[in-house]
């Protein structure tokens, strides 16, 4: 039961990403190229999500638990640190020159476009260098 | 490369993200990160951890199939950089969303849900670097 719930979750992620744009690096890219090829697109799809995800969440959370697992894993560190802030800076900068982010690379895979998976191989390497450098790292998000 | 305006259908891709995420807390419990899911995937996991984050990403690329059964194509994959650029960047991504705990999905969509202080200041500043990032290397390297 829980496989299944989680597959349909992917695949329901995964129709929304192809739908609105954010697996085509060229789209992404033009969204935060104001001063060229402006496509506000992609304002739409963070607006619709995140619409959705704080009206969604704030039904679901009220239960005392998630139904097919015991409990609910949310982060709870609060600090502002330089590990937050340096780690998203350098997301941006990698995102700005890929012109992918995780979200929407993994459902590409997909299309199985080469260039989705030199990505995301590219993107495991990264985990594995921050992991070997550091004895712990978090990457719950 | 110019690409077309499309206000309804990338809203409807991200409420579809948005349900997605709600289920996901709903029934697992998890924030819907893409990094956290691939991280989970690649490192080492009780198998508890790791079956669940494996059927979500089937779930993912399954994706593409369904617009490819709907529309008669598959969703648009057009990179304008060069694989050096793709893969350079892959790697910074991956770096940086490790130390940052997150991407656009986690801090961009959950955390910015749950009002949090770490994803508001994460997702500002990683929507400014990548526009930052996307001037120079279009506007003052000119690439």
């Amino acid at each position: 039961m829980r496989l299944i719930a989680s597959y349909l979750t992917g695949l329901i992620f995964g129709i929304g990403i192809s739908l609105s744009g954010m697996a085509n690096p060229a789209k992404v890219l033009n969204f935060f190229d104001f001063a060229g090829s402006w496509d506000p697109s992609l304002a739409f799809v963070m607006g619709g999500a995140l619409a959705v995800t704080a009206l969604g969440y704030r039904f679901v959370l009220r239960a005392p638990g998630p139904l097919l697992e015991t409990r609910f894993l949310i982060p709870t560190k609060t600090d502002l640190d330089a590990r937050l802030v340096g780690g998203s800076a350098l997301f941006g900068i990698g995102w700005g020159m890929a012109g992918f982010c995780p979200g929407g690379a993994l459902p590409a895979l997909g299309t199985g476009n080469g260039h989705v998976f030199l990505f995301v191989a590219a993107v495991i390497a990264g985990i594995w260098i921050a992991r070997l450098l550091t004895p712990t790292p978090t990457a719950q998000a | 490369m110019e690409t077309l305006f499309t206000p309804f259908q990338s809203l409807l891709g991200g409420v579809l993200v948005g349900i997605a995420a709600v289920m996901l807390m709903g029934l697992m419990g998890r924030i819907m990160g893409a990094t956290g899911i691939l991280s989970g995937l690649v490192t080492p996991t009780a198998m508890s951890e790791w079956d669940w984050r494996a059927a979500l990403l089937a779930g993912m690329t399954t994706g593409p199939g369904v617009i490819l059964l709907l529309t008669g194509q598959m969703p648009a994959v057009q990179v304008p950089v060069t694989t050096p650029m793709l893969i350079i960047g892959g790697l910074i991504v991956g770096l940086g969303a490790t130390y940052g705990s997150g991407c656009t999905s986690g801090h961009g969509v959950c955390g910015m849900a749950r009002i949090s202080t770490r994803s508001i200041v994460a997702t500002l500043t990683f929507m400014f670097t990548t526009a930052f990032t996307v001037y120079v290397i279009r506007h003052v390297l000119g690439g």
